[in-house]
């Protein structure tokens, strides 16, 4: 029942002018460039930072020159303070978690490529979406404030921790203005976020073109929704604890400080304050968020290895729940950071649990991988390299998961490198190398040319090679009891450490020199690049069967319609050895499907 | 695996019905004055105000469970009585939602073409955005009323809360009376151009500020 003049009248027109074009765009493609873009930004910025982090744990005397043009007072001479060492730490992992590892592989990825999988023009809520990336970008421009302002960033560390982080600047340099504006930043990004999640949500139960049923969308796609369910849940939990942050600086209510609390010889004057309440709401966000970083680069990591693989994975449906349960899971997990702090030992068991549950679907994902590429021909291009070495990384990453989910193991291992190994190999560089697999990827498809293949292959070696040289002797530092976020280690246990962490600071130096190999092909292949096909992967899924780059509706005004599932690979009698999703023709396949 | 390739098959479209439309596309036209409109089921707004409303129930849950701890985690709780101007204000948040209903279902009459006058949808949606407002300035009265108590955010944590959530709450609402301006306005241009999702979408909302204030104010009334 359709007003087709009003359908007609209403049929979108392409902007014009720089600035509706490239600038304020509601078209979800730009706007998922415009996501990369930052996230490409944030993670060298992040990057630096973690060099000046391991230059100082290395040398700790050492004058790192420039540092002092940054801050006077925190790195005289170019020798960084103790405190500015947490400072650079906080914002290192802030940096890194929000701005590069929930944008790139959900808001970047998912914004350009979502609609198109599910066969729509755009998403839709075009406003929307334009505005939760400028309310992020403007998150972002918060964040970096605080590195400017008279005292510097926090030093609470990413997870800013209460009593610590709600005390104001008597507790230390960043923790007044800086923190506020650390938590305000983050308080918007929740906003800017929960923006994103509206439109994925609708955009994949309602957008979908004719033929388009939900067991039909690959896999990214369902990634991708997963992500947004919990994206919704997760951040509506941490712009209220941040929002109760803020207060407590500058109200002087007492949300997270407790009474009697004596700091630098005086008494404060909060009272009645529960400090792990933060930790509660904090973990309740923080969990799931790993999986909100995680659960894409899954999806895409999927999607590339079928494609290259030529055939499907062993279950499609599995992957599905698997991710489905992984969601699910994630809430009743998060105490599992929590398990030294203090509650009541019993909930240790609670939590314990369900993280050691959690561990099936994300092993039944490695294994269907592993079992799917067994036997496989599977192509190797640059993209299933990262693809093949996500699943590497994933799996060194998440079996010390294992250990850390005991409790009795994780009082020794709590607050140690062990951890910070931990969660680097596993959510870090795993998800890391997801956004790179995507990127090349579907970077033909975006620019329309050719990243650089042996560039590629190099960039890929060295970050393989290199990420294990920086994260794996993280795990030996913390058997033997090096404690994480210090700045220097000069107790007697982690002395004879040194050498260790010297050997990782030269690995993470060179590897983060590498990157440079990937943003020279990036920038190059984008302006000079060998220009690319079509369908130069031989996908199946709807964003091959458009034009590269993509039209502004993506679909030229006539939506598809899609007459298989996903992955229809190894067809005898195709012209190829696949059917792409949109093709009339119909199989007859052995294992039922259509 | 053996398959084989046949001819053009038909689209199963009895098991994928079509929901191909861009959500929201216009149903109000207008043809020398008179205005029509069809029916718009617009599903993308609808699944879009659900998920909105799911992420604001969890802010609220998170600072119900907030305030449970806080309460539990110390022995300061001062306990006040609640401004009896709050259970106005209830009244008057509960009655905009029956005009705004009542708004609501004169827009489906009159796109059905059944009345022909404009002006009494516009009448109760006009109402509606009064006692919106009529209801944040009484928020605003129940603040002062606790100012001159001495009161204040950060007195106790029981007032804290309570401002937290009134303000949190009002802020919404806000939102809500800007939804409902967007819809007047839509309406009375010379020639209308409101959509029914976008109706229906700013109702959801207003109608669960509605609920969640209910449930706001038990929650204060029990635990303040």
């Amino acid at each position: 029942m359709h007003d087709k003049s009003a359908h007609a009248a209403r049929h979108r027109v392409p902007p014009t002018g720089f600035i509706r074009k490239y600038i304020f765009s509601t078209d979800h493609k730009v706007i998922g460039e415009q996501y990369y873009g930052l996230a490409l930004a944030a993670v060298f910025i992040g990057m630096v930072l973690s060099w000046i982090m391991r230059i100082h744990l290395a040398w700790p005397a050492a004058a790192i020159p420039g540092m002092q043009l940054l801050f006077k007072n925190g790195a005289p001479g170019g020798v960084l303070t103790p405190e500015y060492y947490l400072q650079l730490m906080t914002m290192h992992g802030t940096i890194m978690v929000f701005f590069v590892l929930t944008t790139a592989p959900l808001a970047g990825f998912g914004n350009y490529f979502l609609p198109i999988q599910v066969g729509a023009e755009d998403m839709p809520f075009p406003r929307l979406n334009m505005l939760s990336f400028w309310v992020t970008f403007g998150a972002f421009l918060v964040a970096i404030a605080a590195f400017f302002v008279p005292q510097g960033p926090p030093l609470s560390g990413w997870t800013a921790y209460a009593p610590l982080s709600a005390l104001g600047e008597v507790a230390g340099p960043g923790q007044g203005t800086g923190q506020v504006l650390w938590a305000v930043s983050i308080a918007i990004f929740c906003v800017g976020q929960l923006l994103g999640t509206l439109n994925f949500i609708s955009a994949t139960l309602d957008m979908r073109c004719q033929g388009m049923g939900l067991m039909r969308l690959p896999l990214t796609v369902w990634a991708w929704f997963i992500t947004a369910c919990i994206s919704l849940t997760a951040f509506a939990v941490l712009m209220p604890a941040c929002i109760l942050l803020v207060l407590d600086h500058v109200a002087g209510t007492s949300f997270f400080v407790p009474s009697n609390l004596v700091v630098n010889d005086q008494l404060q004057p909060h009272a009645g304050g529960s400090t792990l309440l933060w930790q509660h709401l904090f973990w309740f966000f923080g969990h799931p968020e790993v999986y909100i970083a995680i659960v894409p680069a899954m999806g895409i990591v999927s999607h590339v290895l079928i494609t290259n693989m030529r055939r499907p994975l062993l279950s499609h449906k599995a992957i599905i729940y698997s991710m489905v349960a992984i969601a699910f899971l994630s809430y009743m997990v998060y105490g599992h950071h929590m398990f030294v702090s203090g509650m009541n030992p019993y909930s240790s068991i609670a939590f314990s649990l369900p993280t050691l549950a959690i561990t099936i679907p994300s092993t039944i994902m490695v294994l269907i991988w592993i079992g799917s590429l067994y036997g496989s021909k599977l192509r190797i291009n640059t993209a299933s390299l990262f693809a093949l070495g996500f699943i590497s990384m994933f799996v060194s990453g998440g079996i010390t998961g294992f250990f850390l989910a005991q409790p009795s193991l994780d009082i020794m291992l709590h607050a140690t490198y062990f951890v910070v190994g931990h969660f680097h190999l596993v959510m870090a560089v795993a998800a890391l190398f997801g956004i790179f697999a995507g990127t090349y990827f579907w970077f033909p498809k975006v620019t329309g040319r050719m990243m650089n293949e042996t560039l590629g292959k190099v960039h890929f070696w060295f970050t393989f090679v290199g990420a294990y040289c920086i994260f794996m002797p993280f795990h030996y530092l913390g058997m033997a009891g090096n404690v994480r976020r210090y700045q220097a280690f000069v107790d007697d246990f982690m002395a004879p450490l040194m050498p260790v962490h010297k050997f990782i600071t030269i690995a993470a130096l060179i590897t983060g020199a590498a990157q440079l190999i990937f943003l020279y092909n990036l920038i190059h292949s984008r302006f000079w690049g060998e220009l690319a096909p079509q369908n130069p992967w031989e996908g199946t899924s709807l964003e091959w069967s458009i034009p590269s780059p993509p039209p502004f509706d993506n679909f030229a005004g006539k939506l598809p319609v899609v007459y298989h599932d996903p992955y229809q690979y190894d067809i005898e009698g195709a012209t190829n050895d696949y059917v792409m999703q949109d093709s009339p023709a119909s199989i007859n396949s052995v294992r039922g499907e259509k | 695996m053996t398959t084989t390739v046949h001819e053009r098959q038909q689209p199963d479209s009895a098991r994928y019905p079509a929901q191909a439309d861009f959500g929201g596309h216009g149903n109000v036209t207008s043809e020398s004055g008179s205005w029509r409109a069809v029916e718009d089921r617009s599903p993308a707004s609808r699944t879009g105000i659900w998920v909105g409303l799911a992420a604001i129930t969890m802010t609220f849950a998170a600072f119900t469970s907030a305030m449970v701890v806080r309460q539990g985690s110390s022995t300061d709780w001062r306990h006040f009585a609640l401004p009896s101007v709050l259970y106005l204000n209830t009244a008057i948040l509960l009655t905009s939602s029956v005009t705004l209903e009542l708004a609501r279902q004169r827009v489906r009459w009159l796109a059905r073409g059944l009345q022909p006058r404009c002006a009494i949808p516009l009448l109760w949606l006009y109402v509606t955005l009064g006692l919106g407002w009529l209801f944040v300035v009484g928020q605003y009265a129940a603040w002062l009323k606790l100012r001159s108590e001495g009161l204040y955010l950060a007195t106790s944590p029981s007032s804290s809360f309570f401002y937290l959530f009134t303000a949190i709450h009002a802020i919404h609402v806000l939102g809500g009376l800007a939804g409902l301006m967007v819809v007047v306005w839509r309406f009375s241009r010379p020639v209308p151009t409101l959509r029914l999702s976008t109706v229906s979408t700013v109702s959801y909302y207003w109608h669960f500020m509605d609920l969640l204030w209910v449930y706001l104010l038990f929650l204060l009334w029990t635990r303040i």
